[in-house]
């Protein structure tokens, strides 16, 4: 019975919706607006085909290339840069410009630097998603606990294994946060990575529909692009419950508290 | 006790200053080394121009009145797009954060809905609109929205089930209780909400310029770029990154000044 | 293993001699410590009691090496105190911060040793063993935070033991626990003082808490601190929380004790205790 609520509560206004849109596009051929029937019927052509693995897995790799690529040196060197108040004081306001930069801005400057390869696209991915993952890993090292490193430091544990079992997971929930900001920037710089001189790749597609007026097809290409900002984000989800569990656990006993 | 007192009195005024010189230092040794890199060869002037030369470049800029122009179109819709995300955001969040149906509801349609890249909605603004400031305004309010209506929703569920139930039985009707329980407590939320949008519908503004060409500093940006002026493309990032940087810090300061009572700090949300 | 409660002959294990500590600050620098100086013998249990603001988490800092110390000196067997020696272990007042939450509670007894380069057959073993030692010989795979107050403290206090120091040193360990745990810690750390013959250093603000424990109390002035009073506890070795705080002698010394805080309230780093008290009144 709750079952049946719960999946009512979940599907009920989505189906409402695309009810709404089936009627509202039954009076025959609105040029903008397929039918959902016809939707349907071209996502599964435009994208189950070898577009599949020509085109969207490619921009998976660039966008999980560049994103690993953010993470490894946004952690490494956030744990560096919160390690020194000093230097932390130094970068400090070059960081905050740097962060400030609307990362879509790097695409025309790595295409003149780098020119049209698929390399500059995964640069600029990971350029354009390093800095909330830099940010808050400075931010986590920063905020480490007092009392936990004069532990670590009264029982001698050596640099390495602070590192790896103090600093970095006390820094976690705000690298995760950070890393949750990048995904989204990653997704962006991908799509628009691929809309500037580019002949493959889910962002030229769209486009490229769009300029040749395949409004359906345009459509399906929009409806993927939601379907994978969505999975990413139910992914990321599972996989921070997972990493963080300790923290979400400690965080539930003490709202009880 | 004393831990804790002796670790805050290690963190104090005058810090401000040796910080501003120590942040001072850091944009000069960059500037520094930049300049030097390129003067030297190390790295190609093609790619980077020397330091002098992007910053000259800005400072002519400065007194350019298409620069501002430039500037002035930007901002615009930016302060549009914002406004219309915030209105809808807000009335929108607090009909559903109001009401436990609604909530439950929409969830899953808000949960799809909000990690769509507002990016995928550029064909279509292109299709609508052309090259028009409706446009950049379809995916700033696309993307903002979503920041300020589920800080909004947050703030709704945060109300103190107590203090509703009071009002309640005081016989307060349901626009009093949004207005003397709700409100307050979802203010902090919203300004977050507000402040995390800004940022957003700033970087949507521009991407928009830059990838449909509506006028503005991105359009700016990919002329330069198309045209082979190196220089003009720093000394262009350059100001985008300086009104990113004034953004965030307005932004701040208002969140500040409005929660100086408010002590919970909350997780920053995605775009 | 078993040590000489009263422990007079032994030769001081730790020794703080003329310690000063000077906080810098913009205006010049708080004195917190003005000049300090007692020992301790091998074995002995000492509590270190003083008003709030006494600057005992100072000292107790300056002793484990946490803190450098502005002019005096701290030696421990013999050598000066300048890092962490490794005959030491601390169990701080904040259980819930000085155990990692994101490990479990063997992982957090096992680190210290992994970090000392201990085999891992060894290491748990040893956890084992120190967790039996506290009484959580189930709770090894849990998480510090899904377990109580009290017990969170002994899972700190077996991190401790497992590290096999000579001196253990307790800021404080059971000011955040309420009074039944605390009792039953209170005579834990007996049991495993009197089990392991290991010294130590027991910092608190109870007067009755460090009477029963002691077997000398060592009283801080306010700070900048000097010691105030250096009281021997001629109580029973065996204590019990009832017979015990029953004694007349405990409520000797506590009137005692009591009255000495009182003063160093007063007295900020003026007179020094030179010779142990001994109260005499059976």
């Amino acid at each position: 019975m709750k079952l049946l609520k719960d999946a009512a509560y979940t599907l009920g206004l989505p189906v409402l919706l695309i009810l709404l849109w089936w009627i509202g596009t039954l009076g025959g051929s609105n040029f903008y607006v397929p039918t959902p029937a016809q939707l349907a019927q071209t996502f599964v052509d435009t994208w189950f085909s070898p577009r599949l693995w020509e085109d969207i897995l490619p921009s998976l790799g660039r966008l999980f290339a560049g994103l690993a690529a953010a993470i490894v040196f946004g952690v490494g060197i956030g744990v560096f840069i919160g390690s020194f108040r000093t230097v932390r004081r130094v970068l400090e306001p070059l960081l905050e410009f740097f962060r400030a930069v609307p990362p879509p801005v790097l695409v025309p400057l790595f295409m003149l630097i780098f020119g049209l390869n698929d390399q500059m696209r995964v640069f600029v991915i990971a350029f354009g998603s390093v800095w909330p993952i830099l940010l808050n890993t400075i931010e986590g090292v920063r905020g480490t606990d007092e009392v936990m490193r004069d532990t670590a430091s009264s029982y001698r544990i050596t640099r390495v294994q602070r590192l790896a079992y103090l600093i970095v997971p006390a820094a976690g929930p705000k690298i995760l946060t950070g890393v949750r900001q990048s995904l989204s920037i990653a997704l962006i710089l991908m799509v628009i990575s691929e809309m500037f001189g580019s002949s493959s790749g889910l962002g030229f597609l769209i486009s490229y529909f769009q300029r040749s007026f395949a409004i359906p097809e345009m459509w399906s290409g929009i409806l993927l692009l939601g379907l994978i900002g969505f999975a990413l984000s139910v992914v990321f989800r599972l996989i921070e419950r997972r990493i963080l569990r300790w923290y979400h656990g400690l965080r539930e006993v003490q709202r009880e508290g | 006790m004393t831990t804790t007192a002796f670790g805050r009195r290690r963190s104090h005024r005058p810090n401000a200053v040796v910080n501003m010189a120590l942040g001072l230092a850091g944009i000069a040794g960059l500037l520094l080394v930049w300049e030097l890199v390129t003067r030297t060869g190390i790295i190609d002037p093609r790619f980077l121009p020397p330091a002098s030369e992007v910053l000259v470049r800005f400072a002519s800029m400065l007194r350019d009145l298409q620069f501002w122009r430039e500037v002035g179109e930007t901002m615009t819709s930016w302060a549009i797009g914002l406004a219309i995300a915030v209105v809808a955001g807000t009335i929108a969040g607090f009909a559903i954060g109001s009401s436990r149906f609604l909530e439950r509801a929409t969830r899953s349609t808000i949960e799809f809905l909000r990690p769509i890249p507002s990016v995928a909605l550029i064909p279509l603004a292109v299709l609508l609109f052309g090259t028009k400031m409706q446009s950049s305004l379809l995916l700033i309010v696309y993307a903002s929205f979503w920041q300020v209506l589920i800080q909004v929703i947050y703030g709704t569920l945060d109300v103190d089930p107590v203090a509703n139930e009071t009002a309640r039985s005081y016989r307060l009707g349901r626009l009093q209780r949004i207005r003397h329980v709700v409100w307050p407590t979802t203010l902090p939320y919203l300004i977050t909400g507000i402040r995390l949008a800004a940022s957003v519908a700033l970087i949507l503004a521009i991407t928009a310029e830059l990838i449909i060409g509506t006028p503005g500093l991105g359009k700016a940006i990919s002329d330069s770029q198309s045209g082979g002026d190196v220089v003009g493309v720093y000394a262009y990032i350059l100001a985008t990154g300086l009104i990113g940087v004034l953004v965030n810090l307005v932004a701040r300061l208002v969140e500040r000044r409005t929660l100086a009572w408010h002590t919970s700090i909350r997780s920053e949300l995605a775009l | 293993m078993t040590p000489e409660p009263s422990g007079a002959a032994a030769r001081p294990l730790l020794v703080v001699e003329h310690l000063k500590k000077v906080y810098p600050t913009a205006t010049g620098g708080v004195e917190a410590v003005r000049d300090l100086h007692f020992s301790v013998p091998e074995g002995q249990l000492v509590c270190i009691v003083g008003p709030s603001g006494a600057g005992k988490t100072t000292l107790l800092k300056c002793i484990a090496g946490l803190l450098p110390i502005t002019s005096g000196r701290i030696e421990l067997l013999g050598e000066a105190i300048t890092a962490p020696p490794k005959a030491m272990a601390v169990v701080f007042q904040e259980y819930g911060r000085s155990l990692f939450p994101w490990m479990s509670v063997e992982a957090n007894v096992e680190l210290p040793l992994k970090s000392a380069g201990v085999s891992k057959p060894e290491r748990r073993a040893a956890a084992a063993d120190a967790l039996h030692a506290v009484g959580l010989d189930d709770a090894g795979g849990k998480y510090p935070w899904q377990l109580s107050g009290g017990m969170q403290q002994r899972v700190a206090i077996a991190r401790a033991l497992a590290y096999k120091p000579k001196v253990l040193i307790m800021d404080e360990p059971f000011a955040a626990v309420d009074a039944q745990t605390r009792a039953d810690l209170e005579d834990l750390i007996r049991v495993i003082w009197k089990q392991l013959g290991v010294t130590i250093l027991f910092v608190t603000h109870d007067i009755d808490e460090s009477v029963y424990l002691g077997e000398r109390v060592v009283v801080l002035s306010n700070s900048p601190t000097v010691v105030q009073d250096d009281v021997v506890i001629d109580l029973p070795a065996e204590r019990d929380q009832l017979t015990t705080r029953s004694h007349p002698q405990f409520a000797a010394l506590r009137s005692h004790i009591y009255e000495q805080i009182q003063r160093a309230k007063h007295n900020r780093g003026t007179e020094t205790a030179s010779t142990p008290t001994v109260l005499r009144r059976h």
